[in-house]
């Protein structure tokens, strides 16, 4: 027989230690190595780079903080067509990843069938070619005297793109289309796999659904499938969008010197011309503007729980 | 109560888990004895698999102790006690398979050849063929008997089951309640079985406690819980029970006479749970299979010494073994009625004057300052 | 009309192929011009067919050297990032801690900070520090921006994890190591094995953080973009082919082992 009995006061009992409390530091000594190095080679390099770019002096002479503002004023007045540019390319290869990667995303969500793995595959496999060597095909392919700038001009589509500024005479390359294009097909992928991520969580009898419930096809799109994408929308812009803008590859191998973007100058500041402090406050500059874009755009497209 | 052997006793004193402010177990004594089928009985948050966990050592207990046997375990680590669970929804390790899984005790113990005590165990839970598959290419009741093997491999003193049939369907839950009453039966083993299903825990344990908020209502056989409910709570989860408020009128004997309404009913005195002053309140329940119904035009033919009711049929609903009617009574609003179906009165439909009538040794009372709906919410959510 | 009503129903077919033929275009073209024989120093035009660059891939002077760092490079970045990531994610999931959102904001950032930005700053330590540029600035860096990928891949495992599978292990006498190896790790090895090949991929073809860093070191990207500007040996085509191939060849025939094995079991 089992019994209960309602418990007694307990007497103060000697108290006894769990032996399981020493497990308290486990969580900070798995933490320790890897934050310890986001420390002191991500974070302490940001406080480095603070300092330079507040800084006056010479290579010969050495450097030394100044607080010498300044520095921000100039780089920002001699680089913002630059700047400019680098948000204006940056943002048009964002739309048009969107524009082209979206069809692409819903196919192997929900049209490819079998196929699905291979497209997958098909879609990843370019990333082990060197994107350097696959940026240089776009050379090949949008030579001046290649069959893509023939047709366009066959089709006075460069007529058109000549009067936007788009483009430049006969040639596709050394213009900022072509720069855009390259931009394009090098962040397709990292807006591909978040929106078919997303996609692949909808339910597909949502759609037989509305569709049940008196939507076309395009209106099913509209209300349901777009919006339960969008966790998929928000971070492919972002994943295409901040290392885009950041980008010079393209702007070099691709453009010419009318095209260049404030990678570019970043570069040339740091590798070439060994002006420090511009290079630290132009990147710095970079660095806020994108930060402040990305936080604004979470907030307004109210999904703050992308990590 | 000392048995020969007792190392398969499971000893609470005062055991209580709190989590910040909310008391999830109040102190609680509680024992099980060596090889009996225990169940803890209990909606969803009142303490019952919190209990369990602290036997399993998943959880630490805020306060008391924990024996199995003569030893104390209170603070060892789960994986130092000689207890296993069936976890709910099985727990089982997607990247072994049947076999592994079913080994993986014994080998952590250093067990080296396993081989023919699991393949022995496999044969038991009748899964010899599937020993090479792995857990999710097999349906829902197989799953079940892994997490039955592989606890029982281990030959536990205690064998822990956390609502282990809950992800079953209805037919197959009956059958599984079977087959673990007979795999108990066979190993001598003491389950604690937790769940929220009344009808499972009736049907399997000898001994149930039904436990509300953090504390043990009532623990007794199923007949005895049942039949002698010592609370609404109890009375309401279990089962159903027509609870009617009454007026303590005279005494007669070992029996009670109340005022109900404007008629009169008998309580053994041995089965009310409540004090009984002249004039104070009691609950008189009755259970709704113990209730005749004749109607209004017959009343003349039922025997003197039943209690008895007036009303009119609100609603009837034909279940094939029997008929449940709800009925409209000044006492009682929802009176509800279970008649079998043996000789039907065609005139006992919705509308028709009734008089309800019981043997008066069925009827129980409780306490009157309790409510009157105490676990009646629950089990419509169980059964939703 | 019917045609257009066919058009119409496949509209999403057509663009989405249309885009993967996009993405695959310049594949087309390294593998077709890996084949080229062009005359002068670029490979850019069409000249005629050979299979020169094939039967001596390694004939460019340095190129196969570069290939060599920048295999070592990838192979131990992926080591101390899939390491270091790992631990950090076991602790986000499995335990409380103060501090938890710098943490996650120190995770979070380093891969919403544009290359050139971490670039630079940390070439700014580096000049600071006067340490010397070379492998092992590369593989700093190449870890750093490695771990945050290997921890999200691996944390969003560990958090789809039923905790009561390690209970069950604890329950059934693993103590925690035993739980952790037998347990808990094979369970995650997914995801930990998706970010050891991303961090394997981004490594392995990182260019902008790597030529800020590298100081005389030349990894094979870096080759590449100097070659650019000196000329493209068809070489480089060869290898951009052969790694195309390799990367399918692998994907897909453990896609098909893993077809075949599941097949089996059924």
């Amino acid at each position: 027989m089992a019994a209960v009995t309602e418990a007694p006061p307990l007497a103060p009992a000697p108290e006894k230690k769990p032996p399981r409390k020493r497990g308290r530091l486990v969580p900070y000594w798995l933490l320790l190595p890897g934050i310890l190095w986001l420390i002191v080679f991500f974070a302490l390099p940001m406080i480095y780079q603070a300092s330079t770019s507040v800084q006056t002096g010479s290579l010969e002479e050495g450097y030394k903080v100044t607080w010498h503002f300044a520095t921000y004023w100039d780089a920002l007045s001699e680089y913002w067509p630059q700047f400019l540019r680098s948000v204006l390319y940056a943002a048009a290869a964002t739309v048009l990843c969107l524009v082209l990667g979206y069809p692409l995303a819903y196919l192997i969500a929900f049209r490819a069938g079998r196929w699905r793995n291979l497209i997958m595959v098909l879609v990843i496999a370019p990333f082990f070619t060197s994107f350097l060597i696959r940026t240089l095909a776009w050379k090949t392919i949008l030579a001046d005297s290649g069959p893509v700038v023939s047709t366009l001009n066959t089709l006075h589509v460069l007529d058109v793109t000549n009067w936007l500024g788009w483009t430049s005479g006969d040639r596709v390359l050394a213009t900022p289309l072509a720069v855009v294009c390259g931009l394009t097909y090098n962040f397709l992928p990292f807006m591909i796999l978040p929106l078919y991520t997303s996609l692949e969580r909808i339910d597909g009898r949502l759609h037989e659904a509305a569709g049940d419930l008196y939507a076309k096809p395009w209106t099913t799109f509209r209300k349901v499938t777009f919006p339960l994408s969008m966790p998929g929308v928000v971070s492919g812009t972002l994943l295409t969008f901040i290392p885009a803008a950041g980008d010079y590859v393209n702007a070099e191998l691709l453009g010419s010197t009318d095209t260049r973007m404030i990678g570019n100058v970043i570069q040339t500041q740091f590798l070439r011309i060994l002006d420090y402090p511009t290079a630290a406050a132009l990147s710095f500059i970079l660095m806020a503007a994108i930060l402040f874009m990305v936080t604004f755009y979470i907030r307004k497209s109210g999904t703050e729980d992308l990590v | 109560m000392t048995t020969t052997d007792n190392s398969g006793d499971v000893r609470l004193s005062g055991i209580s888990k709190t989590y910040g402010a909310f008391t999830a177990v109040h102190p609680l004594d509680l024992t099980v004895p060596q090889g009996s089928f225990f169940a803890l009985l209990g909606a969803s948050g009142c303490g019952k698999t919190t209990t369990l966990r602290m036997i399993a050592g998943l959880e630490e207990p805020t306060g008391g102790t924990v024996h199995l046997g003569d030893q104390e375990v209170t603070h060892l680590p789960p994986y130092k006690r000689p207890v296993n669970t069936v976890f709910q929804s099985y727990a089982l390790f997607p990247h072994l398979d049947i076999f592994e899984n079913v080994a993986f005790g014994l080998r952590r113990r250093g067990i080296k050849s396993v081989k023919k005590q699991v393949e022995d165990m496999l044969d038991l839970v009748q899964l010899g063929e599937q020993a090479r598959k792995k857990p999710h290419q097999l349906s829902g009741g197989q799953q079940q008997r892994v997490a039955v093997a592989r606890a029982l491999i281990n030959h536990p003193k205690v064998l822990l089951l956390d609502e282990p049939l809950g992800a079953l369907d209805l037919k197959l839950r009956r059958q599984m309640q079977l087959e673990l009453k007979r795999i108990q039966t066979e190993v001598g083993i003491t389950f604690i079985h937790v769940t929220h299903d009344q009808e499972e825990a009736m049907t399997m344990a000898d001994t149930v406690a039904v436990m509300n908020a953090g504390r043990v209502e009532q623990l007794g056989s199923p007949a005895d819980l049942y039949e002698n409910p010592n609370t609404t709570f109890v009375a309401n989860f279990l089962g159903t029970s027509n609870l009617i408020e009454a007026e303590v009128d005279t005494k007669n004997g070992d029996d009670i006479v109340l005022k109900a309404g404007g008629g009169k009913l008998v309580l053994p005195e041995a089965r009310c749970s409540a004090p009984t002053t002249t004039g104070g309140k009691v609950l008189v329940g009755v259970r709704p299979e113990k209730i005749s119904l004749t109607h209004a035009d017959d009343a003349g033919e039922i025997a003197e010494n039943r209690n008895r009711i007036t009303g009119r049929i609100a609603d009837s609903s034909f279940i094939g073994v029997s008929t449940q009617y709800v009925i409209d009574s000044p006492v009682c609003p929802e009176f509800e009625v279970y008649a079998q179906n043996i000789d039907r009165d065609t005139r006992l439909v919705p509308g028709a004057e009734v008089v309800l009538h019981w043997n008066p040794a069925h009827t129980f009372g409780l306490d009157a300052a309790q409510d009157i709906d105490a676990g009646v919410a629950e089990v419509e959510e169980d059964a939703a | 009309m019917s045609v257009l009503n066919w058009l119409k129903r496949h509209l999403v077919v057509i663009a989405g192929l249309l885009t993967l033929g996009y993405l695959l275009l310049p594949n087309v073209v390294v593998t077709v011009f890996s084949f080229n024989k062009p005359k002068g120093r670029f490979n850019y035009q069409w000249q005629q067919f050979s299979t020169d660059a094939w039967k001596d891939p390694c004939g460019v002077a340095d190129m196969c050297g570069s290939l060599s760092i920048s295999l070592q490079i990838a192979f131990w970045a992926t080591i101390g990032a899939t390491v270091l990531g790992t631990m950090i994610a076991f602790a986000l999931v499995r335990y409380r801690f103060r501090a938890r959102g710098t943490v996650n904001s120190l995770i979070f950032l380093p891969m919403a900070m544009p290359e050139v930005v971490m670039a630079a700053s940390l070439l700014t330590l580096f000049l600071n520090l006067g340490a010397q540029l070379g492998f092992w600035t590369i593989l700093i860096a190449h870890i750093m921006f490695c771990l945050s990928f290997v921890v999200v891949a691996v944390k969003a495992r560990v958090m789809s994890m039923d905790p009561r599978l390690e209970q069950a292990a604890q329950d059934l006498y693993a103590g925690p190591a035993q739980t952790f190896l037998r347990v808990t790790l094979p369970i995650a090895a997914p995801g930990i094995a998706a970010g050891a090949l991303l961090s394997f991929a981004l490594s392995f073809d990182d260019f902008i953080i790597t030529n800020f860093n590298a100081g005389s070191t030349v990894t094979f990207p870096m080759f590449v973009w100097g070659s650019a500007q000196r000329g493209t040996p068809v070489q480089i085509n060869v290898i951009g082919t052969a790694m195309f191939l390799v990367a399918v060849l692998l994907v897909l025939s453990s896609m098909l082992i893993g077809n075949r094995r599941n097949k089996q079991k059924a």
